[in-house]
């Protein structure tokens, strides 16, 4: 297996394949009769997101539930429309794509789904599960069955020919995660985006599935975003983690950077919190408040500040920037020059 | 397994299959053997019915053969006070009874179908103005509009089926919608879409099996419907004097005071009928029930 | 050692489905010290909730308790008739169900919820629920203020608090909590997580923490108990079983689990294969085949709970091999099954 050091493609020379611009979501909240009382409220579910995946690069997406991070990913499929920004896939621009253009889009970026038994139709075999991308980008019918058998072995499905006439009530949760990647690496895509593929599946499988990840990443040189609450599985799969917290992002560097020394507060929350499975840990209490963070009303400046323990005047009224600290970028006034470093 | 059955099969079993008819409740089953009965009824009409519905039937002294008790000159159910063959007109009732149910609840299902897909799928402006449409068929008294249309129009046993498919698609189309938007935000939806599948294609493949069952179910409920409708409508006078109906039967016998000629087996067989096909229809309609709910645990 | 608050010997919970039954628990006998945490831990299926639920005995409409004993303070709750048992859930075992975010009643506010408990069941009356219901609040860290609010006006981990606050509130001597922190963000879930551990020292009652998650036990458990495939593989104090664990299943988890503080090049090891169906479990040990140590014996012999260590018992073969077994465990060849 290739760690994540032995990656064929040096991700720092090679250009950007995804450049995500100042890119949001905005969802309006109520109907038409509370927009004319004026109650209605927009949530932000991303909110000016910017950051470029270069090729070959591993990124994962972290942050807690209503982050923004699994919208990112499907605004990043065009699953979903941006209310502002732009995205630029190797030259062009996504948020614009139409029909034929957003059909070869499809065929080159794709998705690999969180819960495997709801992203196969039931009343599909996997023969036919896997048959509709071939379908969609015209491959002829007497093809289709070795690049299906071919996906199937990719993922190392032993015996691919036996799973062809089953129905995704006969696999287990791993299997099935394993058709479902297939699916999205059939047509040799060159981008993949992993929305939490084994959070739905049992501790002694997901292994299996993360390790065929990396080494079908690194075998075709995929550039691909990985979305996780979990820094440990991040840290598994991705040399670069950008850490989002309601709709924006905190921070972005490498991995083990963020994992040795995280820099944003909400990041040293976060790693002192993931759970690890050893005896002696530390129970010391969280840096962080109690509360929870509300899309609906986000406090005004930093969003993370009511809940920041190093808060101090500036956070209420200005909205920190993403700025260069050392290897990564902090949205933080505690590391704008300007204010002194912490 | 069930599904490798379906995959394996030709195309007319698989239509079937698809129907999902549900065969394993008693009742359902009860229900479509009464619907089997009748429509083989229908079917054959001209060589099970002993005369022409509308003939006036004379006896052998060529008296007129009216309000003959059953049996009496070998007339099955005796006759009208008009001298016409009740049995005759009951085996031919039959016809027209499933005739407007099965087209009334074709419209019905066809049309609340494809508004619920439409406007479940696509939502928006297009979701807007078809829930808005809905809301004013909702608004609609059913009766009363069939009534009109009826005096606008020629009287016709196709009003009902007309006014059926203009007013009841809402029901139908309110409940395929809702299960289309939950279908919408399944996984494999997305999935079709990441794969490259194109709208229809997406309609056509993942989302219109999985409503079958349910505009089966509206299907059945608007059988019972239309043929309650059309005897309520005959009954009222409102009927197509020129096709012979059990609500126009009944109408009939209610005209030439049956009740007070204790003439029972003139009304109480077409009456009979409608009870029981219409009944039928709700007992197909549970078994469907419970296929799509079947937690109600009935 | 005192005698434990909950005995459990040789538990059988089977469920009747279609026209035969499966034994979703086949043989379960742990015991419950008092004033500890104890870990449940298992995939899904293993039977950990059945186990949980088996205790406050209410299980599904298809389940039946089919043999065994659970002593709880001297009588054996599983041969007590149900109002006899009714009385004592709530007031002496108390159970926090999975999800527990969605067992509020969206209807009521939390405070009518905690007064029906404790004035139905507690018989308290109007003041004193009222009193008992601010303090239980502020036990778990809740303004008192936030007692009139229905349960869609709180976060996940405050709902998970409300319902903890429930459990308690006629002073239990053993909470049951199936998966209480699942459904959260790691940071709400460590503050629940920290919350119960004050409580339960504070209280000094005993806990049944049903998690799939090991490092959830690593965090706040005393002892654990290992399940797999309906049966128990290991039992121990929680430190003894996660880093001497005696059993090939435990060993294989430990691999599979990714740890944030450890070196950064490790790599993941999967256990290859699926647990048994329970319809018809293999006749031996129901871990040997996906086993890469399992004995001819395995395959036959059913391995029976053995104590190897103080208090720590384990139910596999070659578990006196299994200093060796561990060396042999980490390295990921072992678990490669040959093509």
């Amino acid at each position: 297996m290739a760690g994540a050091g032995m990656r064929p493609i040096d991700p720092i020379a090679s250009e950007p394949l995804v450049s995500i611009r100042d890119v949001q979501l905005h969802y309006r909240m109520g109907g038409i009769f509370s927009a004319m009382r004026g109650r209605s409220s927009v949530v932000k579910a991303v909110d000016g997101v910017s950051f470029e995946i270069r090729r070959g690069e591993s990124v994962g997406l972290l942050g807690e539930s209503g982050c923004g991070k699994t919208s990112m990913g499907r605004l990043l499929l065009k699953l979903e429309e941006a209310t502002g920004g732009e995205i630029v896939f190797a030259g062009e621009p996504v948020t614009a794509l139409k029909r034929a253009a957003l059909k070869r889009y499809r065929a080159r970026a794709q998705l690999i789904f969180q819960n495997p038994f709801d992203a196969v139709n039931p009343r599909f075999s996997i023969r036919a599960a896997l048959s509709e991308p071939l379908e969609n980008a015209g491959i002829p019918a007497a093809e289709r069955e070795g690049r299906i058998v071919k996906a199937l072995e990719l993922v190392r499905l032993p015996q691919p020919q036996q799973f062809l006439d089953r129905y995704p009530h006969q696999l287990s949760g791993g299997q099935l995660q394993r058709v479902v990647m297939a699916r999205a690496l059939i047509l040799e895509p060159d981008f993949v985006v992993a929305d939490e593929p084994v959070s739905m599946l049992d501790v002694s499988v997901r292994a299996g599935v993360l390790n065929v990840f990396r080494d079908v990443r690194d075998r075709l040189g995929l550039t691909a975003i990985y979305i996780s609450h979990d820094l440990a599985l991040v840290r598994y799969v991705c040399e670069r983690t950008i850490v989002m917290y309601l709709g924006k992002v905190m921070e972005d560097g490498p991995t083990e950077d963020i994992v040795r020394e995280p820099l944003h507060p909400y990041t040293q929350a976060l790693v002192a919190a993931v759970p690890v499975p050893q005896p002696d840990q530390s129970h010391d209490p969280l840096p962080i408040g109690r509360g929870a963070p509300d899309p609906r009303n986000p406090p005004s400046g930093c969003v993370f500040r009511d809940r920041c323990p190093y808060a101090f005047e500036r956070c209420p009224v200005e909205v920190p920037r993403l700025r260069q600290v050392g290897t990564r970028k902090v949205a933080c006034h505690l590391f704008d020059d300007t204010t002194g470093k912490q | 397994m069930p599904e490798l059955a379906i995959a394996r099969s030709g195309l007319p079993t698989r239509l079937f299959r698809s129907l999902r008819l549900p065969l394993n409740d008693r009742f359902a089953v009860f229900g479509l053997l009464i619907y089997l009965v009748f429509v083989v009824t229908a079917l054959f009409a001209d060589q099970i019915a002993p005369y022409d519905p509308t003939e006036i039937l004379y006896t052998e002294d060529y008296d007129l053969a009216a309000d003959m008790r059953p049996g009496q000159e070998g007339f099955i159910l005796g006759t009208t006070s008009l001298g016409r063959d009740v049995f005759s007109q009951l085996v031919y009732g039959t016809r027209s009874a499933l005739l407007i149910g099965v087209t009334a609840a074709f419209m019905v299902a066809l049309i609340g179908s494809l508004v619920g897909l439409v406007s479940g799928y696509f939502g928006g402006w297009t979701d807007a103005v078809l829930m808005r449409l809905a809301d004013i068929a909702f608004g609609i008294p059913f009766l009363p509009f069939v009534i009109v249309l009826a005096a606008f129009l020629e009287p016709s046993i196709w009003n009902v089926v007309l006014a059926m498919a203009l007013v009841l698609w809402r029901d139908t189309a309110r409940v395929i919608r809702s299960q289309v938007l939950t279908l919408r935000s399944r996984g494999y939806v997305d999935a079709a879409r990441v794969a490259g599948s194109s709208d229809a294609k997406i309609i056509l493949r993942h989302i219109a099996p999985n409503i079958l069952p349910l505009s089966f179910l509206y299907g059945s409920i608007a059988i019972g419907w239309a043929i309650l409708t059309e005897a309520s409508i005959s009954f009222l006078g409102f009927g197509d004097p020129e096709s012979i109906s059990w609500g126009y039967m009944l109408q009939d016998a209610f005209a030439s005071q049956a009740l007070a000629k204790q003439a029972y087996y003139w009304f109480v067989p077409p009456g009979l009928c409608i009870i029981l096909v219409v009944s039928a229809g709700f007992f197909i309609t549970r078994g469907y029930e419970n296929i799509l709910f079947p937690k109600l645990g009935r | 050692m005192t005698e434990p608050l909950l005995s459990v010997r040789n538990l059988k919970v089977s469920y009747a489905v279609g026209g035969g039954s499966v034994d979703a628990v086949d043989g379960a006998s742990f015991d419950v010290p008092r004033g500890s945490i104890l870990g449940l831990v298992g995939e899904s299926g293993c039977g950990k909730t059945t186990v949980a639920r088996a205790i406050t005995r209410v299980i599904a409409d298809n389940a039946r308790i089919t043999g065994g004993e659970m002593i709880f303070e001297g009588t054996d709750i599983a041969a007590i008739p149900e109002r006899q048992m009714n009385a004592l859930r709530w007031r002496d075992i108390a159970f926090i169900p999975q999800s527990a975010m969605n067992s509020l009643d969206p209807v009521y506010t939390v405070e009518s919820q905690l007064h029906e408990v404790l004035r139905r069941r507690g018989g308290m009356d109007r003041r004193a629920a009222q009193a008992r219901a601010e303090e239980l609040f502020e036990m778990v860290g809740i303004e008192k203020s936030r007692l009139r609010d229905y349960p869609h006006q709180f976060s996940g981990g405050m709902r998970q608090r409300v319902a903890i606050a429930l459990a308690l509130a006629l002073n239990p001597k053993l909470v049951i909590a199936d998966e209480p922190v699942t459904a959260l963000d790691v940071i709400v879930q460590r503050q629940i997580l920290d919350q119960l551990r004050e409580l339960q020292a504070m209280l000094g009652i005993s806990v049944i923490l049903v998690t799939h998650d090991i490092s959830v036990v690593a965090y706040v458990c005393d002892r654990t108990v290992v399940m797999y495939a309906g049966r128990i593989a290991e039992e121990g104090p929680m430190e003894a079983v996660l880093t001497r664990p005696m059993h090939p299943y435990t060993m294989g988890l430990r691999n599979a689990f990714p740890d944030l503080k450890g070196a950064a090049s490790g790599t993941l090891t999967p256990i290859e294969g699926a647990p048994p169906n329970l319809a018809s479990p293999p006749p031996g040990c129901r871990f040997a085949p996906r086993c890469p140590f399992a004995l001819e014996v395995c395959t036959r012999a059913q391995p029976p709970l053995r104590e190897l260590a103080s208090g720590h018992r384990v139910a596999c073969h070659r578990a006196d091999e299994a200093p060796v077994l561990r060396e042999l465990a980490v390295r990921t060849e072992t678990w490669l099954v040959p093509a």
